[in-house]
């Protein structure tokens, strides 16, 4: 009942993961996740707090008008609905293209060794 | 005499709306009857353990996409954010973009990994490379804190919604409402497990999203779709003029509230992807990829929905008075409904009175199935992490596994019942604030760090989850949220010595520094495969379940 792999140990080794993890092709994907998502991650976050800040502290500014009754606070603030649209669209192809082949290759490759783990899945 | 939009609110106060509310009454049933219904036949499909953790791991990310927004979208959400654009305008408005950006840390970090490793809990990520038992008794801990804070606001909520949209009184009367409330949350989660959960989910989140698109069309319609005009109608018809329309009328009073605008924000948009009813959702679907699809449709659900609050709350603003709102709720809760009736034709009126109960019963249709996922949560974790893995040592059958959770649920419904009772007087609005910083201090960084950090290590673990969950909830007894203030829980109480409502501000940055020392300072080694294991698996998917 543990999270590990189920695999059964009288008929099938487990796949040497600290070897896969140590592969370049792992290393390539680990790579493609971590450049993209870690700084985007701390650049939606920063983006997010300067408009937490704007707001608290420069209200001033975010009241200035930019078209109508709609000021600059609004314009921020759909700002940030667009922008967390795009980045989850942006993301979404950047795994679809940069992720998904490096992953399912090697997902395959190691489920083609041990035919249990994929009747486990 | 009062106008006549103004006179629905305060008869409702007064418990004297009869025809409105055998209406909402009589949608109310059929909601049930119909999600009960649902629930049955869900029941009949759930045999083994992935049926009733995971709904059989057989819903498509569309369908996951749109339970997650029926798990997330609460009746605060709904009720709270339009009341509160309806009374402060702009300032109400900041609090639904923090719970949206927010999911993007679960889109980028946490969802497919997740979804990957994990088997049916969050405690299955956590522990999976520590020590199993005090790690899941530490991540079955905070799962239960979490989700029951969470749901004594829902069940609280439920008996405040009774009392403003059906004129219910008496104390009886509440009583009764938080109790059958329980009673149908309890059934839901027992007979129907995650399949009949995530259909109740999904079938409330197209209703809410139904209701809340017509009231949006029929205010644009108003406004000849026009936004500056309705925002110029109604920073005037609010009496505050230009101020309505700019930051600072709920928050910006001093530097104390100015800094606790922070904490929430930073709690807000760390906490979703620790909330462990959201994490569980992950585990529906059969692939991360679908993950990946389930997380994008929630964002697009719940964007365009918080977008709509905007025309609910400033469309409140503009065409009622703010006294009728505050006179029906001094929080502005039911500045929705008193909309709905606004925009149907006014008191009085058939269109009205229709979209009146249409709105409210939407709103007891939110709370549902809120506290049904969140039932679920707890008892999943109570069952597989502390009862399965740690009691009997991971040496429980399925079948015994199942009856567990079974029995879990009816324990956790029966406590949520008593406090909810309980707490029916209480101020418990700032209960999923404080859900959201425990989330955000206690469960994201172990997550976090579980997936991405090569050297953390059991006590790392442990220091994170405990210290996050301690200093979150220890900091928040002591605020003003409790004691000291008018508004607090105990207003005749004086022991806030810490002056933020929120306290994610500190408690977060702690769980993420407690996590990293205590793993300096372990004796222990990391261990290195059981690393490698789970970080292939969880980029890959590799033997995922």
């Amino acid at each position: 009942m543990s999270a590990a792999p189920t695999i059964d140990p009288g008929t099938h080794e487990p796949p040497d993961y600290l070897q896969v993890q140590s592969s370049a092709e792992f290393d390539e994907l680990r790579r493609a996740h971590r450049s993209f998502a870690f700084p985007l991650t701390l650049g939606f976050i920063l983006w997010y707090l300067v408009y937490v800040l704007l707001s608290s502290y420069a209200g001033g500014f975010m009241a200035t008008k930019v078209a109508g009754r709609v000021n600059v606070a609004f314009v921020l603030g759909l700002g940030q609905f667009v922008t967390t649209f795009l980045i989850a669209w942006w993301y979404s192809r950047h795994a679809a293209a940069r992720l998904d082949p490096k992953a399912e290759a090697i997902k395959s490759r190691l489920e083609a060794d041990k035919p249990r783990l994929e009747a486990d899945a | 005499m009062m106008p006549p939009q103004q006179s629905y609110a305060l008869q409702l106060a007064a418990g004297g709306a009869g025809e409105h509310r055998a209406l909402i009454i009589t949608l109310f049933a059929v909601f049930v009857a119909a999600t009960l219904g649902i629930t049955v036949w869900a029941g009949r499909q759930t045999k083994g353990a992935e049926d009733f953790y995971a709904g059989g791991r057989q819903f498509s990310g569309f369908q996951n996409g749109l339970a997650i927004s029926g798990d997330y979208m609460s009746a605060a959400s709904f009720l709270g954010i339009a009341g509160a654009i309806a009374l402060f305008g702009y300032d109400g408005f900041l609090y639904s973009i923090g719970f949206l950006v927010a999911w993007l840390v679960a889109l980028l970090l946490v969802a497919e990994p997740l979804r990957n490793s994990g088997r049916f809990t969050m405690g299955d990520v956590l522990a999976y490379r520590m020590r199993q038992r005090p790690v899941r008794t530490a991540a079955g801990t905070s799962t239960i804190v979490v989700s029951i804070f969470y749901l004594l606001a829902q069940m609280a909520g439920a008996g405040a919604l009774v009392t403003l949209l059906l004129g219910i009184t008496s104390e009886a009367g509440k009583i009764l409402v938080v109790v059958l409330v329980g009673i149908v949350m309890i059934l839901y989660v027992t007979i129907g497990g995650m399949k009949g959960t995530t259909w109740v989910q999904m079938v409330k989140a197209v209703l809410l999203i139904a209701g809340t698109l017509l009231i949006t069309f029929l205010v644009a319609l108003k406004f000849h779709f026009n936004l500056s005009g309705l925002l110029g109608a109604a920073a005037e018809n609010s009496g505050k003029g230009a101020a309505f329309l700019q930051p600072g009328l709920k928050y910006g009073a001093t530097a104390t509230s100015k800094i606790d605008f922070i904490s929430l924000g930073l709690a807000l948009v760390l906490g979703t992807a620790g909330l462990p009813h959201i994490l569980i959702r992950f585990y529906t679907v059969p692939t991360a990829k679908a993950a990946r699809t389930s997380v994008n449709w929630a964002i697009g659900i719940i964007g365009v929905f918080y977008l709509m609050t905007i025309a609910l709350g400033f469309g409140a603003a503009a065409l009622l008075k703010p006294e009728a709102i505050t006179a029906a709720n001094k929080a502005g809760n039911t500045a929705a409904p008193q909309l709905a009736e606004v925009i149907g034709g006014g008191a009085g009126s058939t269109g009205g009175a229709v979209l009146l109960a249409v709105i409210s019963a939407v709103a007891f249709a939110t709370i549902l199935a809120v506290v049904a996922g969140l039932t679920l949560a707890s008892s999943s974790s109570f069952a597989h992490d502390i009862y399965v893995n740690v009691l009997r040592k991971g040496q429980a059958t399925e079948k015994e596994e199942v009856g567990a959770a079974r029995w879990a649920t009816v324990g956790i419904g029966a406590v949520a019942i008593v406090l909810g009772v309980f707490a029916r007087g209480l101020n418990v609005a700032g209960l999923v604030a404080l859900a959201f910083a425990v989330a955000a201090s206690a469960n994201l960084p172990t997550l976090l760090y579980s997936l991405f950090w090569k050297r953390f290590t059991t006590r790392g673990a442990l220091w994170s989850i405990y210290g996050g969950l301690a200093s979150s909830v220890l900091l928040v007894l002591f605020s003003p949220v409790v004691s000291g203030k008018e508004t607090s829980m105990f207003p005749g109480a004086d022991f806030d010595f810490f002056p933020l409502e929120n306290p994610g501000l500190i408690s977060i940055p702690l769980g993420f520094l407690l996590g990293w020392l205590g793993s300096l300072l372990s004796k222990e080694e990391p261990d290195a495969k059981k690393y490698a294991e789970l970080e292939v698996r969880s980029l890959t998917g590799t033997g995922a379940h």
